[in-house]
């Protein structure tokens, strides 16, 4: 076979139109998908983009940076014969840098330890080790009822003005393991305000988790095309803390509905058939490229575990944003504006909420034997004081059973005593404690779902603690 | 001839000139690392390619090579237990290649050309035979009998026919015309494989859940669709059946989900056994898995394999069991590739041929008569998990689905925010197979079960009637009997149609399990009617102990089952109290 010689870097003339974030180049020689691609317009900062339609006779490049002031003749366009990289290395921990990898915080670039290309690679399904160690966040409505574990990824889905990413700076702030792990935190600012930026770094200014933090921040005011680069070159990077260096990535990616917003612009500037509310039609592919970066493999120490925040346009949760993350992710966090309404932090809706991978990480090798059966129960009864309290709006408290009525109690005590925690850290060990004290306050005959072995062990150990 | 070179690149699309003279859908190799690609198009000499892996970094200019022949897939010995991704290759062999992390460009045949299988003939030399015949058998693995097949189309004979520890490629014989016979053949996967003749169901696949083995049945050789928004409960629906329900071979496709989930399946596979036969789950599975990270052409390509491996073990007289999660995944990986081809688009994006498709892919499930001698029955049913976008069932893949499967196993996001699992919305999942599975279900099951069947429907019905009045007067403002019929629901919700998936004893449920379950609902009902009658206020039957003796029946063990059940017997005949 002859082999193409793919010329390193080729530099043209001018390209034959732009289009929004795309510019249209003739007769590149031999470009290659995914290209990486330099623009120089005299008088202006460089721009870089990616090729992401090669033709015989019109290559498409999309170009990262704003096109304000772009002239799309006069420009010199250079492919460079490489797909996207980025540094990566343990010496990005402590460091603040843009959504590019470029430093933020005045000091000179990291010399990192291998260029690696930000795009990823598929993790071999049978390479990956089915996640169970569990992690503690200290948050009752995640520890106890939607544990999380190792190499998930679980999205809080916030509305507007929820805290979302305050939720995910606590989880990150008490996730750190006891037990000397090596442990880090990467987090992916994307296109999330200066304030809300502020408000995750400044938690960890002042504690040791700074030191073991990356930081890449493409905030509001930044190209909004970058966006699409920052959670993959946040990923790389974590990546390769976790394989090449056994160590436990937490990845937070703020926020997500800004990263589709930057994808639907392509499309459009492309002028795709728009899908579901004129996002691309291979917007679920496109998330799954992310998403999927999460994982543990076999023979492999370290984890990347994700928490994306992810803002529901108008609070709807069917919304292609949160749907289709609600497809590929394993599970979801849904924050409430009723309970945050109410002054309820964090204010987690534990209905709607799921961890799909809670089951391996709970029970008497992770957390406490009876962990499933009191967290069904814990469901059972709020499910059926929820539906209650809808009937109660109509028919008064006297039209309800007796049963639904102590359901209705329990849902109030619920709210304010186990989910409310306000910003404080709570152990597994308390979480189950109260989960237990509020179920106690029910009839034995109606706590269906706790067998009668976890219903003596747990008579046997309170009485236990009381006698001593 | 000047070689075909790419002329264009977008996703997974590749366009070569010049290749007029190849064959739609003929198997191509793009581009240096020989990456494979399909035609999918020609116009002059311009071949449109969906490329099945990772396009990044191919260029202009790079050739194109044909092959030939469509995308095969190998099939012999050796299938179950493996676990091949879209295109067929075992994706343990390619972590030998590449190590964690998946490359493009890589081969890797289908079945291991080295192992040897102790081949048996039972054909003699001089008999005539043609495609379908039995030759011989392997003991595939413990008492699972492979038969090796003369391959379709094919007909002579057979002038040689020998046994022995045989590999895939060895010669087992051949016919008088020269036709060379082998364990193995390959077999294009779009291409339904032939059959004597369609046969009705005729008896239920038991799937080990009650609420789909009482309310909503599935025969064998039938296709059912399983559509809910995501958390709904269709991968542990899909998983639960793959592990605990019965049939003789299981193919699980996980197309274009998620890669946590394919080493949950690994991981709890490898440790299960068939509650039927007491034998590793693995050896009865065949895993296809194609990630929603891994390329977006080789999903459709994973939904035929899977079909035509089900085919080929159905040919021997199997029943095969496919379980696909999730068909939508299928259906967006046509209409991303239909998009790049700016093709019309028909409703919301979706190729104008999908519903087509669909109905061709379907119809491929179905209990058949097998070609050749000894006559052979076999079925494939077809289990699909569908993902409609906000859970909203009025779009194409869930429409198209509904048009040709026989039952609908519709999910409610409501209920599975309840927690009530598995998440079957009873009022608007139906079965088409309901009158046929009667039968046999009174006859294994219990001669009452179809009275049962109907008596738990109507209870549900009359449920949810009351719950709407109960909404507007309250529970309290309800006669005695419709008081009764609130808490008999209640019962059967989390008793009977619910199963916890992740309970030992409850993950899956025998049909005597099932019978008497409904069975003790019913006497429930029926004294609990009659105590009324006589006068005995509902707050004063004792339902309490009622329940936690459903409860008990619900998680027993094979071994306390009857005991619990004559239990619950004994509670409901007492609750009125003395
Ligand atoms: N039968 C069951 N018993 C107990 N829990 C269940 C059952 N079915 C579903 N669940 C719970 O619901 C969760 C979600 O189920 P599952 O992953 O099957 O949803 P899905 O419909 O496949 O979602 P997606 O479309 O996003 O893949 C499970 O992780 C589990 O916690
Ligand atoms: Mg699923």
């Amino acid at each position: 076979m002859t082999r193409i010689d793919v010329p390193i870097a080729r530099t043209y003339a001018g390209a034959a139109s732009a289009a929004g974030p795309l510019i249209f180049v003739h007769s590149t020689k031999r470009a290659k998908l995914g290209e990486w691609v330099y623009i120089e317009t005299e008088g202006q900062e460089d721009r870089r983009g990616q090729v992401i339609d090669v033709g015989t006779e019109v290559t498409v490049i999309q170009i990262f940076e704003d096109t304000l002031g772009l002239k799309p003749a006069t420009s010199k366009i250079t492919l460079t014969g490489e797909t996207a990289t980025t540094i990566a290395g343990r010496d990005l921990l402590g460091r603040a840098l843009s959504g590019t990898g470029a430093p933020l915080d005045g000091l000179p670039p990291p010399i990192g330890e291998a260029r690696l290309p930000i795009w990823g690679a598929p993790i071999n399904p049978v390479r990956r080790h089915h996640p169970s160690d569990f992690i503690e966040t200290g948050v009752s409505a995640i520890d106890g009822m939607n544990t999380v574990v190792r190499g998930q990824k679980l999205p809080v889905f916030s509305g507007p003005g929820l805290p979302g990413v305050e939720l995910a700076a606590d989880i990150v702030e008490n996730a750190r393991p006891t037990r000397g792990e090596p442990f880090a935190v990467v987090f992916a600012a994307i296109g999330i305000t200066e304030r809300e930026t502020q408000s995750f770094v400044s938690r960890f200014r002042e504690s040791e988790v700074m030191e073991r933090t990356v930081l890449f921040l493409n905030q509001a005011a930044d190209p909004t095309i970058e966006r699409l680069l920052t959670p993959r070159v946040a990923l790389t990077t974590a990546e390769h803390l976790a394989f090449t260096h056994g160590v436990h990535v937490l990845v937070v990616m703020a926020d997500i509905t800004h990263y589709a917003e930057a994808l639907r612009e392509v499309a459009a500037a492309r002028e795709e058939i728009p899908g579901r509310r004129g996002y691309p039609g291979y917007m679920y592919t496109d998330l799954a490229g992310l998403f999927e970066r999460a994982g543990v493999l076999k023979d492999s120490p370290g984890s990347v575990t994700q928490l994306p925040v992810v803002t529901l346009p108008d609070d709807d949760i069917t919304h292609p944003i949160p749907d289709l993350t609600g497809y590929i992710t394993e599970g979801q966090i849904v924050l409430s504006r009723e309970l945050h309404q109410r002054a309820i932090y964090p204010p987690v809706d534990v209905l709607p909420s799921l961890s799909r991978l809670m089951n391996a990480g709970i029970g008497e090798d992770h957390t406490v034997g009876e962990h499933r059966e009191w967290a069904d129960q814990l469901y059972a009864i709020y499910a059926r004081g929820r539906e209650a309290k809808l009937m109660a709006a109509i028919v008064g408290r006297e039209g309800l059973t007796p049963g639904d009525r102590r359901a209705l109690d329990f849902i109030d005590e619920f709210e304010k005593s186990f989910i409310h925690q306000g910003r404080s850290r709570r152990g597994l060990e308390d979480t189950i404690r109260i989960g237990w004290s509020l179920l106690e306050t029910l009839p034995r005959d109606e706590l269906t779902r706790i067998s009668d072995e976890s219903w003596e062990a747990r008579r046997r150990s309170a009485s236990g603690k009381e006698g001593s | 001839m000047t070689k075909a070179r790419i002329t264009r690149i977008a996703g997974a699309i590749a366009e070569a000139q010049p290749l007029g003279d190849a064959a739609l859908y003929e198997l191509v190799e793009v581009g240096e690392r020989g990456l494979l690609g399909e035609v999918i198009r020609l116009r002059g000499d311009v071949a449109t390619i969906q490329v099945f892996e990772e396009t990044s970094g191919l260029a202009l200019e790079e050739p194109v090579r044909r092959t030939g022949s469509s995308l095969m897939t190998q099939l012999g010995p050796g299938l179950l237990g493996s676990i091949l991704d879209g295109v067929g290759r075992p994706l343990q062999g390619l972590a030998g290649q590449s190590g964690n992390f998946l490359a493009a460009g890589m081969t890797m045949p289908t079945l291991d050309p080295k192992a040897r299988w102790s081949f048996s003939p039972t054909a003699k030399p001089g008999m005539v035979v043609r495609g379908g015949d039995v030759l011989g058998v392997i003991e595939e693995r413990p008492d699972m009998m492979h038969r090796i097949l003369v391959p379709p189309g094919i007909e002579g004979r057979l002038e040689d026919i020998r046994g022995g520890e045989l590999t895939i490629s060895d010669s087992i014989g051949a016919l008088e015309d020269g036709t060379a016979l082998s364990l193995s053949h390959t077999w294009p996967i779009r291409e339904r494989r032939p059959m004597a003749r369609r046969l009705p169901g005729d008896r239920p696949f038991i799937t080990g859940q009650r609420v789909f083995d009482l309310l909503f049945p599935v025969v064998e050789g039938g296709s059912v669709a399983v559509p809910g928004g995501f958390g709904t409960g269709k991968t542990v629906i899909e998983q639960s059946l793959a592990k605990y329900a019965k049939a003789d071979v299981m193919v699980y496709i996980g197309c274009g989900e998620r890669g946590n989930e394919m080493a949950e399946v690994l991981h709890d596979f490898s440790r299960l056994t068939d509650p039927l036969t007491g034998r590793p789950i693995m050896d009865r599975t065949i895993l296809i898995v194609n990630t929603s990270n891994m390329p977006v052409a080789a999903r459709d390509a994973s939904v035929y394999l899977g079909m035509t491996i089900a085919e080929y073990y159905r040919d021997m007289g199997y029943h095969v069991a496919i379980l696909a999660d999730s068909l939508s995944r299928w259906a967006e990986a046509l209409r991303e590739i239909a998009a790049r081809l700016q093709e019309m688009p028909g409703e919301e994006g979706y190729p104008t041929y999908l519903a087509n498709r669909m109905s061709r892919l379907y119809e491929r499930a179905g209990r058949v008569e097998s070609e050749g001698e000894p006559s052979r029955t076999g079925a494939v049913t077809f289990i699909t998990a569908i993902s409609p976008p906000g859970g909203d069932f009025a779009e194409p893949v869930t429409q198209a689905a509904l048009r040709v499967v026989g039952a609908l196993w519709a999910l409610d996001p409501r209920l599975a925010h309840q927690r009530q699992f598995p998440a079957v919305d009873w009022d608007t999942s139906y079965s088409l197979y309901a009158e046929t599975t009667t039968e046999w279900f009174g006859k294994e099951g219990g001669e009452d079960w179809p009275k049962l069947r109907t008596e738990t429907i109507r209870l549900l019905q009359r449920d949810r009637e009351l719950r709407e009045i109960a909404g507007l007067v309250g529970v309290e403002a309800l006669e005695d009997s419709d008081r009764l019929v609130l808490e008999g629901a209640r019962i059967a919700r989390e008793f009977l149609i619910g199963q916890n998936a992740f309970h030992p004893h409850d993950a899956f449920s025998s049909v005597f399990k099932t019978y008497h379950l409904a069975r003790l609902l019913w006497a429930l009902m029926s004294t609990g009617t009659a105590a009324l009658g006589e006068g005995v206020a509902f707050d004063k039957l004792d339902l309490a102990a009622v329940r936690v003796a459903f409860g008990a029946v619900k998680t027993a063990s094979p071994e306390t089952l009857e005991q619990r059940i004559a239990d619950a017997g004994q509670r409901i005949s007492e609750m009125r109290g003395e």
